[in-house]
């Protein structure tokens, strides 16, 4: 199955179908957390609305994303080996997870749906987005070669 | 005021495991709610939640025969059932009864809360369809038989509050006030209506139930408007005459704001002694089980009473930004807390010369139930005691039973009255039921 790929590294970018859907999660939190700071300094509740529906599509898309991840990992012994998989797919649970937690926060009404307890998780779930984003797209030298002898 | 707030992120994690199941991060060790009853309740810190509490009793439904239980002295039986939704009742000069049959227009999902909120109102039964109609009801016989029953009005656009003056009758449509002529004995009214004026209705409509009354010279028409949202969450804008009781000009329909800050007033009434405007109002949720008490109070003209900025005087709500500290300076202290999330939708003062002595001079309330708060609270037609117009001593359960085996309600009060021969009406929305309380024989 994995033929096609055996000369190339193991990225993120060879997974067409989990780099299309990780993007979503990625995108939407950090519009959320984008939202959070505007409610933040102007106290208008549309910034709010916009933020805690950011949050949910971007549950949604992480959990399928989650799923095909987890689907390809089983099923692709190269990523399996590659040592950031976990630090990867651990990364990116967490900010689900947190995620998951602040649409609670953010479905509260008023204020405190945002300052300070859902803007805090916004700013965690960004760092730790862009920081699995990266480990997934960095070539790791040492896959190439297990790539190329594989 | 925010140090008061707790995020109890261990607790609630477990809680987000049971996604949104039933089940809250509560607080187990919760006062009961006779410490909130009266002017000085205890108001114990707002807390704030990842999945706040809900708890609603499932809709069940009265079994032939089957009655909510009433005090020592009284009975009560059904005078109408099969009804459709009947949310509120009202006494015509001649005895005529007429039931408000009536549900609130389909809520909009603004954020994705709303469609849970939808699920576990539909849950509790508050999802069933009105008729939109409202339904006369004329009894032959001093002991309720009811004779006729005819459609008095029908397609009516989610109608709560209704008031004759003279000839006018009037209907509060939860987006318009109108008025239809009425003659005296009639069953039905064909004759189109003319709209005095409009009240604020959709598209968000929160809380769509506009309360009725007439000033006692007839000049103006009273309507209680509740809130577009729990706590100013859809904008303040979305505000604009809403958490008030507006007074309208009955010759002219012009409106001005007679009282506000009132969260969701339903049910006003003239105290008979101090002929004083008096109220029943829900109080804001998501505060925690014991906050905010729902209360009785008195209406002043030109009064603020707190909402969305404060409760009881100057308890500030820290979900409200920006804050008004120039309107909570005088917000009022309502006069007599009912206790938190009971839920009064229904008031009606005693004007019974039939009922037991020991009812006479005070108030039934009729409280539809919580549905954020373990345990329930509500379901059930109390009676506060009054002396010289202010209530005095705590209040007393009249009629109960609406929850079974405290878990499923076969019913929930809403709207009081009294009738011509002194009996007390009580509008059942969730039992279909319209029940009629009096002395039991020999009483």
């Amino acid at each position: 199955m994995s033929d096609q790929f055996v000369d190339s590294p193991a990225r993120l970018s060879d997974r067409p179908l989990y780099s299309l859907l990780v993007q979503f999660p990625v995108v939407c939190f950090v519009g959320a957390f984008v939202a959070d700071v505007a409610y933040w300094r102007t106290e208008l509740f549309t910034w709010e609305t916009f933020s805690v529906w950011l949050l949910a599509a971007g549950c949604a898309f992480a959990g399928l994303a989650g799923l095909v991840g987890l689907f390809e990992f089983v099923r692709d012994r190269r990523l399996r080996s590659w040592r950031l998989a976990w630090p990867h797919a651990l990364t990116s649970l967490l900010a689900a997870v947190l995620s998951v937690v602040n649409v609670f926060v953010h479905s509260r009404d008023g204020y405190t749906a945002v300052v300070p307890e859902g803007l805090t998780l916004s700013a965690i779930v960004v760092v730790l987005m862009l920081a699995a984003a990266w480990m997934g797209w960095v070539t790791p030298q040492p896959m190439r070669l297990m790539g190329v002898a594989a | 005021m925010r140090r008061n707030l707790r995020f109890r992120p261990t607790l609630c994690f477990v809680a987000v495991g049971v996604a949104v199941a039933l089940a809250g991060c509560g607080d187990d060790n919760i006062a009961a709610p006779n410490t909130q009853y009266g002017a000085r309740p205890i108001l114990p810190a707002p807390q704030e939640y990842l999945v706040p509490p809900i708890k609603v009793a499932p809709a069940g439904s009265w079994a032939p025969g089957e009655t909510p239980t009433v005090a020592a002295g009284l009975k009560i039986q059904a005078l109408a059932t099969g009804l459709m939704h009947p949310r509120s009742v009202y006494v015509l000069p001649n005895g005529d009864i007429l039931v408000v049959e009536s549900s609130g227009p389909k809520a909009p999902v603004n954020r994705p809360k709303d469609l849970i909120m939808g699920l576990v109102q539909g849950f509790g039964g508050a999802g069933a369809k009105g008729g939109n109609r409202i339904t006369l009801i004329r009894a032959a016989s001093a002991d309720g038989t009811p004779a006729t029953r005819t459609v008095f009005l029908d397609n009516l656009s989610s109608p709560f509050g209704v008031a004759l003056v003279g000839n006018d009758f009037y209907v509060a449509n939860t987006d318009s006030l109108v008025r239809y002529p009425y003659v005296t004995g009639e069953t039905r009214i064909t004759a189109p209506g003319t709209k005095l004026a409009d009240l604020p209705g959709g598209p968000i409509d929160h809380h769509w139930t506009k309360s009725l009354l007439a000033s006692a010279d007839g000049s103006k028409l009273y309507v209680g408007v509740g809130s577009n949202s729990n706590i100013t969450e859809n904008g303040i804008g979305a505000e604009m005459n809403r958490a008030a009781i507006l007074e309208v000009d009955r010759a002219s329909g012009a409106m001005r704001i007679f009282a506000s800050g009132l969260r969701n007033p339903n049910a006003m009434q003239w105290e008979p002694q101090s002929s004083k405007m008096w109220v029943v109002v829900n109080e804001r949720d998501e505060l925690g089980p014991n906050l905010v008490p729902d209360y009785l109070t008195s209406v002043q003209n030109g009064g603020f009473y707190g909402w969305p900025y404060s409760y009881y005087g100057a308890h500030l709500d820290p979900r409200v930004r920006p804050q008004r500290p120039d309107l909570v300076a005088k917000a009022i202290v309502p006069d007599y807390a009912l206790s938190s999330h009971a839920a009064p939708l229904g008031l009606a003062f005693n004007s019974s010369t039939t009922l037991p002595g020991a009812y006479r001079g005070g108030a039934f309330v009729g409280e539809h139930g919580s549905w954020d708060r373990s345990p329930f609270n509500g379901y059930k037609v109390v009676f506060v005691p009054f002396a010289d117009g202010h209530p005095k001593g705590p209040p007393q359960d009249v009629v109960t039973g609406f929850l079974r085996d405290d878990h499923s309600a076969h019913g929930r009060p809403v709207g009081l009255a009294i009738d011509r021969s002194g009996g007390l009406l009580i509008a059942d929305d969730l039992g279909n039921v319209v029940w009629r309380v009096t002395a039991a024989a020999g009483a």
